[in-house]
């Protein structure tokens, strides 16, 4: 099933081919990023805003179906909105109408909200072989009981960072900095 | 490879995600200019450096980003407990945080 | 050809599976299941390779990966032997044949029969312990040309391959409730617990097939029926879970901090022709919260004159070959025990149609049971008898035999055998609990060293914690399964009793030196049999000093074999501390290390290597430059274009062409990797006045200032350009390798000294993509593509940035700046439309007549007008006066990041090196970057250098070389003439100011 956050092209990348079938790596389209740092009054404001709560919890994610909320550290979100057609047009009319209306709700409240939609590629690995396979890389234990769905954290895949949620039992979205993507990319096809 | 309890994000994580960041509770003076070299040089160069108990700043570089303090054992290699930026030293006899596990 | 070693009937080989492979050279026969040992053995053959040291021939000692003889170069095909793709020192005993697999022996030359190296036999009174220490000393220079070579030359085991490794290799990570350590008894029966509980549980085992002990011991019943199908039952029970995950092949090799465990499982090696999508071997990381060693004992070889030769085995071994492969290890079988054991190994082989000849217990008090069960097998029984030495060199052809009367031993002749089983008794396998910290409490009754109290979350159960006998032992790992579980699931647990019979409780042991009856000078009785140590170099050890058994262990390098010393050890340690007339506990037993048996390098690396090694990161222009044929340069991790050379230039005359162009008329380049951390909060612009040297609060909304960044001791640490672009929003830019120290240093302070400011930083290096144009046609180039900005120097002059847009909306922001004394733009543009855009302005700058530069165009530009590049001018030691850029300092700010320390007396000491421009008297000589800059031409040595050359580059502006220094009181030297000492002569230098264009700078603001 694929996550409605996400435009997700038709082509797969490929996978290690011990990989059983029916799981797949897809890089999904350009998408509205924001990284949000500010004290939790004003990631309060924010959630009003955006339309997705801000969580509070560490490593906790809120979303909608086209909007989430990514907690990256006690002062810092990172939020995700898919704009409504394909293409950078769209993301950046859609950063730009965000940008204004997160700052109108915040004033004064002092904050600060980068456009980031650029910065980074999401990877999306899906399906019954991923949790496997992203363990060739990554040291996290991803037994559904350590790592529900929902839980989002940044940590290293081999030598890159990157971030990691968890948006179904089988699903998983890779952020990462776009110039780590061909590596990522890279090892999941050699695992 | 240690596991190291990030008291930010509430989890234990393998140590690669960390970075050390030396000596923890040296505060730079808020007035430098009023620091003779000799008391300069001590707040720039000089540490503890004990064996046993040392407290000690990392940072979660790789997880939430966040700096934070420890208490490890430099004889044990052992994580004693840990504490958020600006929090007191935890006494160390009586610690028996999450780091210590 | 016929296996005539093979027993008629037992064992679990296929006898329906014929597998061929090559020997030497000689195609050999052997069955499905077989390992190479049991191959080779059932073939006849106990010669498999020479010693280390003495290149004495060698034989199959043991059945397991302690295996300190039979090591071999394996090959998985002709063709991949062909191509110089092998494993070299892989332990016969574990290698599982299969079809077309190439096998060389090692250590010798010409062939393993006849052995040049084998005059070393003959010289080993030269070669005792410490040999090398002792004979290679002087002169030290040989040691590098002469000694070491020669050493390696006649040394060594095997051949390393000639060819890139051509398999690939996997990692998982993985964590769970309970790892269990080996599959025999204990382990089963402590994973079958484990798993019942319902905790996730690993279970890693050496060899392709579970059961350890339970694949041999023909005749024990677990529960009713026969071990062996016991094991199978447990094993389906165990798979049959997805809690459970089962590796065979895998050895536990490290036991690291907090329960990180590390194995090597090998995937293929055993299989023909594998899937060709499987790695060769797989590193598992483990996270275990709980860990149960099951590793077993080791039977300990007796320490008796000729005890290497070709036809000696382990006891246990015999009986593994004749129950387990079907194998019979010799025609005329004699065994020589200290411990009951050994015993069964008789009476199996002959239950199996073996001939046994005698049994030899060094005891006197034998068990009557087994010496009545030695009658009803017919086999001749001598106790208080040892063997004190054999006849044969490449096999043995018959022992001596000694009678033992007290302390002394007489001659009691000798009996003719092919194969000699011997058995000291066993010595708990204790590896892992020691890698894990773990003390180990000397137990004298079982003459042996025993797990004491762990550090780590682990328990060590069954035999490698001297439990014996098998209704104990899995009692012993069902107890230690349940503790495991209940600790890291925090559940009850049951715990299940099993039913054991038919495997008999062994008794007796021996510790060091067999006695004997032989000339003591010449005979050897081999200790370490990888490493070539006697029981004599142990004692010699002890005689020349050596009172710890860490010394004697580096002297004498016993236990310093790939099994880590567990066959060899405790033999080691018995021997010393007779010579030091010492109690064993005393003199202490070696740390055991990891790795528990060798791990080859592909397994460590696993998929990062080759074009996976690290990240390479590619700038959104990087395809674009590719194709115009760039050369590119590595800058941290990124890939940077270096320079564009057209048909026939070199390097050379391209970086002067482009050069050339941009300061003529218009260059084109590639920014895009420069660090970006975007600050913003109502306190960024007093944030950044602590974090810079520069003044920052009255810089204008739009207006640019380059930042210098100290760090706390004063030195210059990063610089870049800032930019305003609202009162509460500034864009930063850092050096490209210097981009993550930067963020943390700002984090560090934000975080830690200055908690109270309403500051944020967030990293957008990767979020704009950066076009440099440069040159006095910058504006030209880029003013049709710009949508909505004023270029004109009255509404956009030097230093200044806007937000708006190019080619019809593209988001930007405008940087007028110069990193080439030029004007010049830097747009940034988001990533997605860098390569539309830098087509665009490309064009552009091609029909201007300018050309795309690289980054050694960019370094020699910035040199030309002197600017620094941090990391090249600078090393961690210099000042913003000793760079003369005191003007960047805030004159008036009461404090920043590394103010203090400028104000200590060495930092404002007069002689410290400071920047200057070098011109070469000749006007042609290029300096080398690195030289050092002498007063003299010929200084006598040891004269320290006044300096050193930081930068240096062809000029094409200034039309001759140049090159910025760093010099002693350089500012004070202008006009001065100093030296660059090559290796042909020294080059004559004029000091001058770093700074050969247009000193005025009037061409930035055109």
């Amino acid at each position: 099933m694929p996550d409605v956050l996400f435009h997700t092209p038709a082509e797969t990348l490929a996978l290690s081919p011990l990989v059983g079938a029916g799981t797949s790596l897809r890089r999904a389209a350009l998408l509205v990023r924001f990284v949000f740092r500010g004290d939790a009054a004003a990631a309060a404001k924010v959630g009003a805003a955006f339309g997705v709560a801000l969580p509070q919890s560490p490593l906790a994610s809120e979303r909608t179906g086209e909007r989430a909320a990514l907690w990256q550290g006690p002062d810092e979100w990172l939020l995700l909105a898919r704009p409504a057609m394909d293409g950078p047009q769209a993301v950046d009319a859609l950063a730009r109408s965000l940008a204004g209306e997160i700052a109108a709700a915040l004033g004064e409240t002092p904050h600060s909200l980068v456009d980031v939609s650029e910065r980074h590629v999401a990877l999306l690995l899906e399906g019954p072989g991923a949790a496997d396979l992203l363990n060739a890389h990554v040291f996290l234990d991803l037994d559904p009981a350590a790592f529900p769905v929902g839980m989002v954290t940044r940590t290293l895949f081999t030598k890159a960072e990157i971030v990691l949620w968890r948006t179904s039992e089988q699903n998983f979205a890779i952020e990462c900095w776009s110039s780590f993507a061909p590596y990522v990319e890279g090892h999941l096809a050699e695992a | 490879m240690l596991l190291i309890h990030c008291p930010c994000c509430g989890v234990e994580r393998p140590e690669i995600e960390f970075r050390y960041g030396g000596e923890a509770h040296i505060a730079r003076p808020m007035q430098p200019a009023d620091l003779d070299d000799h008391q300069w040089a001590e707040f720039l160069y000089m540490r503890t450096n004990p064996k046993g108990v040392m407290a000690e700043r990392w940072r979660h570089v790789h997880g939430c980003g966040r700096f934070f303090n420890a208490l490890r054992d430099t004889v044990s290699d052992r994580f004693i407990a840990v504490y958020k930026t600006g929090e007191p030293r935890p006494d160390s006899a009586t610690a028996s945080g999450e780091g210590a596990r | 050809m016929t296996l005539s070693f093979r027993t008629s009937k037992g064992g679990r080989i296929d006898r329906a599976k014929s597998v061929k492979f090559i020997f030497d050279g000689k195609t050999l026969v052997g069955q499905a299941g077989d390992t190479l040992a049991s191959a080779l053995l059932a073939n006849g053959i106990h010669l498999v390779g020479r010693s280390f040291k003495y290149h004495r021939p060698r034989g199959i000692l043991t059945a397991g990966s302690e295996e300190p003889n039979a090591l071999v170069g394996v090959a998985k095909s002709a063709a991949a032997a062909a191509a110089g793709q092998s494993v070299p020192n892989l332990r016969a005993t574990q290698v599982e044949i299969h079809e077309g697999m190439v096998i060389v022996s090692q250590n010798r030359w010409p062939s393993l029969g006849f052995d040049i190296g084998a005059v070393n036999d003959r010289l080993s009174p030269l070669f005792v312990a410490g040999f090398y220490y002792k004979t290679f000393m002087w002169p030290k220079s040989f040691w590098n040309r002469v000694y070491e070579p020669f050493i390696r030359a006649a040394a060594g085991l095997g051949k390393a391959p000639t060819a890139p490794d051509p398999d690939r290799y996997a990692n998982r990570y993985a964590h769970c409730d309970v790892l269990v350590a080996g599959s025999g008894p204990a382990g089963l029966a402590a994973a079958l617990t484990a798993t019942r509980s319902g905790a996730r549980v690993i279970l890693a085992y050496e060899q392709g097939e579970p059961g350890g002990s339970l694949l041999h011991d023909v005749g024990a019943q677990i529960d009713g029926r026969p071990a062996a199908e016991w094991v199978s039952a447990v094993i389906a029970e165990l798979a049959g879970n997805d809690r459970v995950t089962l590796l065979p092949r895998t050895t536990v090799f490290g036991y690291f901090n907090q329960n990180f465990i590390g194995l090597a499982e090998r995937v293929t090696d055993h299989l023909a022709d594998p899937d060709p999508s499987l790695p060769r071997e797989r590193l598992w990381q483990v996270r275990a919260r709980q860990v149960v060693l099951a590793t077993g004992a080791i039977e300990r070889p007796l320490v008796f004159p000729e005890n290497d030769r070709p036809g000696v085995m382990m006891a246990e071994a015999g009986r593994i070959y004749a129950n387990r492969f079907g194998v019979l290890p010799g025609r005329a079988i004699a065994v020589a025990t200290s411990c009951d054991s050994a015993w069964r190994a008789a009476f199996d082989i002959k239950a199996l149609g073996g001939n046994v000849v005698a049994i030899l217990d060094m005891r006197t008090d034998v068990d009557p049971a087994l010496k009545e069960k030695a009658r009803a097998h017919s086999i001749r029984v001598e106790t208080g008898c040892t063997v004190t030495g054999v006849k044969g060199t490449k096999r043995i052809e018959g022992v001596r035999l000694g009678r033992i009367s007290g302390d002394t031993v007489s001659s009691a002749g000798s009996l003719a055998c092919d194969c000699l089983l011997m058995s000291g008794g066993w010595t708990p396998n204790v590896s892992l609990h020691s890698q894990a910290r773990g003390k180990l409490d000397w137990h004298a009754d079982k003459g042996a060293f025993l797990p004491g109290d762990p550090v780590q979350a682990q328990r060590s159960a069954g035999s490698c914690r001297g439990i014996d006998g098998l209704a104990q032992v899995l009692a012993d790992g069902a107890r230690a399964g349940a503790e495991a579980a209940q600790a890291a699931t925090g559940n009850a647990v049951d715990v299940p009793a099993f039913s054991a019979s038919g495997s008999e409780v062994s008794s007796g042991w021996w510790l060091g030196a067999v006695p004997h009856d032989r000339d003591a000078s010449r005979v050897r009785a081999f200790v370490d049999f990888q490493n070539d140590v006697t029981a004599k170099d142990v004692k010699l050890a002890v005689r020349e000093g050596m009172h710890s058994i860490e010394h004697i262990k580096r002297y004498t390098t016993t236990g310093m074999a790939t099994d880590q010393g567990r066959l060899s050890n405790m033999n080691a340690l018995s021997i010393a501390s007779t010579a030091l007339a010492n109690e064993i506990p005393q003199v202490g037993l070696t740390t055991f290390r990891q790795p528990y048996t060798p791990v080859t390098f592909g397994t460590l690396a696993t998929t990062s290597r080759g074009d996976l090694f690290d990240p390479v990161r590619r700038t959104a222009i990087h395809d674009w430059a590719a194709a115009q044929g760039a050369a590119f340069e590595d800058v941290s991790l990124w890939k940077r274009a270096w320079y564009f050379p057209k048909s026939g230039e070199d390097m050379h005359a391209a970086v002067l062409r482009e050069c050339r162009t941009v300061r003529e008329s218009v260059g084109i380049f590639d920014a895009s990797t420069l660090g970006k951390i975007e600050v913003v909060g109502p306190d960024a612009a007093e944030f950044l006045e602590r974090i810079y040297t520069n003044p920052w609060k009255k810089l204008g909304i739009g207006r640019l200032r380059y930042g210098l960044m100290l760090n706390e001791a004063g030195f210059i640490m990063d610089d870049g350009v800032v930019g305003r672009i609202a009162e509460d929003r500034f864009h930063v830019t850092t050096t490209t390798g210097g981009a993550p120290r930067v963020l943390a240093h700002m984090e560090d302070y934000l975080q830690t000294e200055w908690a109270d400011l309403k500051v944020w930083l967030t990293s957008t290096t990767e979020q704009w993509a950066v076009i440099a144009v440069q040159g006095p046609k910058a504006r030209e180039a880029i003013a049709p593509l710009v949508d909505d900005i004023d270029l004109s120097t009255e509404a956009m002059p030097h230093m200044s940035v806007r937000q708006g847009h190019v080619m019809g909306g593209i988001p930007c922001r405008l940087f007028r700046m110069s990193f080439t004394g030029e004007a010049g733009y830097e747009i940034n543009v988001p990533p997605s439309r860098a390569r539309q855009v830098w087509d665009a302005v490309f064009a552009n700058v091609e029909r201007l007549g300018g050309c795309a530069y690289g980054t050694e165009t960019m370094h020699v530009l910035r040199a030309e007008k002197g600017y620094i590049i941090v990391g090249q001018e600078t090393d961690g030691t210099v000042t913003p006066d000793d760079v003369g850029m005191s003007w960047a300092i805030g004159k008036n700010k009461p404090d920043f990041v590394g103010k203090r320390s400028l104000a200590r007396p060495d930092l404002m000491a007069t002689g410290r090196k400071q920047l200057v421009g070098l011109l070469t008297k000749d006007g042609k000589a290029l300096l080398e970057e690195g030289a050092q800059v002498t007063a003299e031409a010929d200084p006598a040595p040891r004269t320290p250098a006044l300096g050193h050359v930081t930068s240096s580059y062809m000029s094409a502006a200034a039309g001759r070389p140049i090159a910025l220094a760093m010099i002693a009181n350089g500012r004070a030297r202008h006009g001065e003439t100093l030296h660059v000492p090559m290796p042909n002569g020294a080059i004559a230098v004029e000091v001058v100011p770093p700074l050969f264009v247009d000193p005025e700078g009037s061409r930035l603001n055109a």
